[in-house]
């Protein structure tokens, strides 16, 4: 990496290097039993140069002697955009938790006994289901080198599991299931199975819904689903500097319920979305997103930031190109109902787990509509079954402004997102039938 | 980077010294240049190059399969995937035969479109870009261009030796616009096997997306419930992709008892009118090759014939366990994956109603067209139109804001009641099945009329 940095440097006015290495096993089941066993190494190197005070990327799978990786640079500072920005120097990062050896130790055969054991509660509880199911741990390494003498260095473990069960009858189908992951070893699925008999023993009997307004209870997975992609652009800095963000002109404005609150935070130990500095090596810090209803802050990067004229938030996040704003963890503060008083609440109304399709429309104008693939009907305070062929629909900047309630009990969802149930008074279900 | 040609041979005899039911392996070199513009400014511009490769095993039923970018140390690779496989395999391999072949597959365009400087690809989307902010009421714009070039050599046990090559070009163009915090956005989306040349003539459609954008602002939302929908080729295409495609994907039939009672052959699916069929085999189009990625050669595969189910997409393994035939339908989005069943060119055939004589009859009904994205849990369906018209007695009337349509798939290929004489085929965007995404693929359909379809709205 040393190497790239001097090699560029003869041509650039500053330089960036960025490495990660990971190393990750799998072990896969399907049909109820073991099918595979994966290994996977990839590297990747990306460098970032400016010169005459434009930007130039590359990235290649390997260092090599780095010249490729310089002239391919170079080629693209001539028409990059003027770099706004100043690559930070040796920075202190705060004390990240996320690496636990022990992970590395756990063997195949454990990993095997996990999903042998899943798939055995899953199909012990409910005979016919078809179950696939995987176990799988990992280390990512990520070095980052830059001109002006900032250098990161992190390792980081992360472990997960998950289990995914199909109830066919006829052509009816129920799709049920859970996942976990951390970066401390999972030695018990009870959660992850916990979750999943419950879905079952939820959707044993189908229930009928009108087509019209209806309360509905987003559960932590349903809000992943239809709620929280919106939320993670529009508060992403570069959309909001583009002003394609409906909350962008809101700072210190209120623009939802009083009793939503919502930050990112890539501090939280022991979590995969969590990490010391970004991929620009900005320190990590936690970003208070909506406080008391109000919009309270974006998410920026270096280069976004400049342009905003703000600080990096320690937001920025590496796909494919250049850094770009993203969320390391958004985490939804909890309320103080549980979730059984939500649904003792409600007369007629719907449990929505699982909207399929909701985060493919007008993500950026908010709205969002899709079909209910796991759900349940509400009637007179209790879940009486699962309801099919039906389309829950809306725009989450009117439904977040009026929120019932937000559940006690939160939860992670992936690695992105942390969040109690949300209980919203009306909204619009369409059914067939 | 060390030349995947030169490792191949050692590669090839390493794969011979193992005792496995199977061993294959691919070895992948690519190069990509890619290009995007977020509102009127270039956001990023940026070259990649990369190479990698594979070992997959397969011991008693049991695979193994090891991914690397590091092409040193190629036969611990090799001992790793064959100890995989033998730890995962308890029962019996199942594996179709495929002969060995050995082959040299160009990628079949004059000019790789990575090589093009990116100042010829700048300068096309400069003009894009500055069309669409031409557009009074705009608020911005997110465009997305990318290109590949790749190389990818298929060696496997039976003596196999397969170099592939293809290129890819992918173009996005979004409009966004906005208005007292609301906010619409419509997507112009083309693909091509590698030709740049089909990226160069949209300024027209460029300019009418935007327009329409900003006419969306203004439009009512449809009221949700039940619906005469007729699609447009684009969408229609979409349509039998996600809501039957995915179904006649044997890895989801093959092992599962319920599933395949659903998937009998000659199970009746639609009206006689309904025919749709798979290829790959058709050369030019994303979704063509010669070879899958487990060597094996492609057919035209009819998925239905006059409303019946009469075949299924296969890889050698569901093939096996099915007793039918491979189809060539094994594919991998890189060499960080092992293949599994996908689609290739799916369409719907061509019927005899034209599009006039398909909304002649309806009093009240939708007209959408284009399509955002679609996705399907094998039963049900839903896919979001990018564009949305009222249809009433019998002609196009008023915008609507773009509308989700959803549906129970087998119920829905039943209520298709027209299908007309203007197949279209449509090569934007991409495929995505549990993390490989976005793979290449077509699409294709004429305009067809659906009954009884569930819209959701206000």
């Amino acid at each position: 990496m040393e190497k790239i940095l001097s090699l560029a440097g003869k041509t650039a006015e500053e330089a960036e290097v960025y490495q990660v290495v990971s190393e990750e096993t799998r072990v896969k089941f399907e049909a109820n039993r073991l099918k595979q066993l994966q290994t996977r190494q990839q590297t990747n190197i990306a460098l970032r140069i400016i010169k005459d005070g434009k930007t130039g990327y590359a990235t290649s799978t390997e260092i090599g002697d780095g010249k490729e990786l310089v002239n391919n640079a170079v080629e693209t500072a001539a028409f990059g955009t003027e770099a706004k920005f100043k690559m930070p120097g040796l920075t202190e990062y705060p004390r990240v938790d996320i690496l636990d050896e022990a992970v590395d130790s756990v063997s195949i055969k454990e990993m095997i006994k996990l999903g042998d054991d899943m798939i055995a509660a899953v199909t012990g509880h409910t005979s016919g289901i078809n179950c696939e199911a995987s176990v799988g741990r990992g280390i990512v390494t990520v070095k980052i080198l830059n001109s002006r003498g900032g250098q990161a260095e992190y390792k980081k473990s992360f472990f997960s599991l998950g289990i995914e069960g199909t109830l066919i009858d006829g052509t009816d189908m129920l799709f049920v299931g859970d996942n976990e992951s951390s970066c401390h070893p999972i030695s018990d699925p009870e959660r992850v199975v916990k979750t999943t008999l419950r879905q079952l023993d939820l959707a044993k009997n189908q229930a009928k819904t009108p087509t019209r307004q209806l309360p509905v209870i987003f559960t932590p997975d349903g809000i992943a689903s239809a709620l929280s992609p919106p939320l993670m652009a529009a508060f992403n800095g570069k959309i909001v500097l583009q002003g394609a963000s409906p909350i962008g002109s809101k700072l210190g404005e209120k623009a939802f319920d009083d009793k939503f609150h919502l930050h990112d935070d890539p501090t939280v130990e022991y979590r995969p979305g969590s990490r010391p500095c970004d991929d620009e090596g900005v320190a990590s810090r936690r970003t208070s997103l909506v406080e008391r209803g109000s919009v309270n802050g974006f998410l920026y990067d270096l280069q976004t930031a400049a342009l905003s004229g703000k600080e990096s938030t320690g937001n920025g996040s590496r796909g494919r190109g250049l850094p770009s704003p993203g969320p390391s963890a958004f985490i939804v503060s909890p309320g103080n109902t549980t979730f059984d008083e939500m649904v003792a609440d409600i007369k007629e109304g719907l449990v929505v787990e699982y909207l399929m399709g909701a985060s493919q429309g007008n993500v950026l104008g908010g709205d969002f509509s899709g079909n209910v693939l796991l759900g349940y009907k509400i009637e007179n305070g209790r879940i009486v079954g699962r309801v099919k062929d039906t389309m829950v629909s809306g725009n989450i900047y009117q439904l977040l402004n009026n929120i019932a309630a937000i559940g006690s009990e939160a939860r992670w969802v992936g690695s992105s997102l942390q969040t109690p149930p949300i209980y919203l008074p009306g909204v619009a279900v369409a059914s067939q039938g | 980077m060390p030349d995947i040609e030169d490792i191949a041979d050692e590669l090839a005899a390493e794969l011979k010294k193992h005792n496995a039911d199977y061993l294959e392996a691919r070895l992948e070199e690519s190069q990509t240049s890619y290009i995007t513009y977020r509102g009127k400014d270039l956001d990023s511009i940026g070259r990649s190059s990369g190479s990698g490769g594979n070992v997959r095993a397969l011991i008693k039923g049991g695979w193994g399969f090891t991914s690397f970018n590091s092409l040193d140390e190629l036969s611990k690779r090799v001992a790793q995937a064959v100890e995989q496989a033998r730890a995962a395999g308890s029962g019996k391999s199942y594996l179709s035969p495929v002969e060995a072949i050995v082959d040299r597959v160009p990628a079949g365009v004059d000019i790789n479109p990575v090589t093009i400087p990116l100042a010829e690809k700048k300068k096309l989307l400069d003009e894009y870009n500055g069309i669409i902010w031409s557009t009074p009421q705009i608020q911005t714009s997110n465009i997305g261009y990318s290109d590949s070039r790749k190389k990818v050599i298929f060696l496997n046990s039976s003596g196999s030796h397969i170099t592939q090559e293809r290129s890819d070009v992918n173009l996005t163009i979004l409009s966004i616009a906005a208005k007292d915090g609301e906010v619409q956005q419509l997507l112009l989306s083309r693909g091509s096997r590698g030709n740049f040349s089909t990226m160069q003539d949209l300024h027209e459609e460029v300019e009418e997306k935007a327009r329409h954008a900003v006419e969306m602002l203004s439009v009512p939302q449809v009221r949700g419930g039940e619906y005469t929908v007729v699609l447009n080729p684009f969408l229609a295409g979409v349509f039998a992709h996600e809501a039957f495609g995915h179904l006649s994907e044997s890895d989801f039939v093959y092992e599962n008892e319920r599933m395949r009672d659903i998937m009998t052959l000659g199970r009746q699916f639609g009206g006689k009118h309904l025919n749709i069929t798979d290829s790959a085999a058709v050369p030019g189009f994303r979704g063509s090759y010669k070879y899958d990625d487990e060597g094996t050669p492609t057919t035209d595969t009819h998925l239905i014939r006059e409303g019946k189910l009469v075949g299924r997409l296969h890889s050698r393994e569901t093939a096996a366990k099915m007793k039918e035939k491979p189809t060539g339908n094994a594919r991998a989005l890189n060499y960080g994956y092992p293949p599994i069943v996908r689609m290739t060119n799916t369409y719907i055939e061509p019927g005899d109603v034209s599009f006039e004589d398909m909304i002649a009859d309806i009093k009240e009904g939708i007209y959408a067209k284009d399509c955002f994205g679609g996705t399907t849990s094998m039963e049900m369906f839903t896919f979001s139109a990018g564009e949305a018209y009222m249809i009433r007695n019998g002609k196009i009337a008023e915008a609507l804001r773009p509308v989700v349509l959803t549906g129970n798939v087998f119920n829905t290929l039943e209520n298709i009641d027209a299908i007309g004489d203007d197949l279209d085929r449509n090569e934007g965007g991409g495929c995505g099945k549990g993390e490989q995404m976005p793979l290449p693929i077509s699409t294709g359909s004429p305009h067809i009329r659906i009954k009884k379809c569930l819209i959701g709205g206000s």
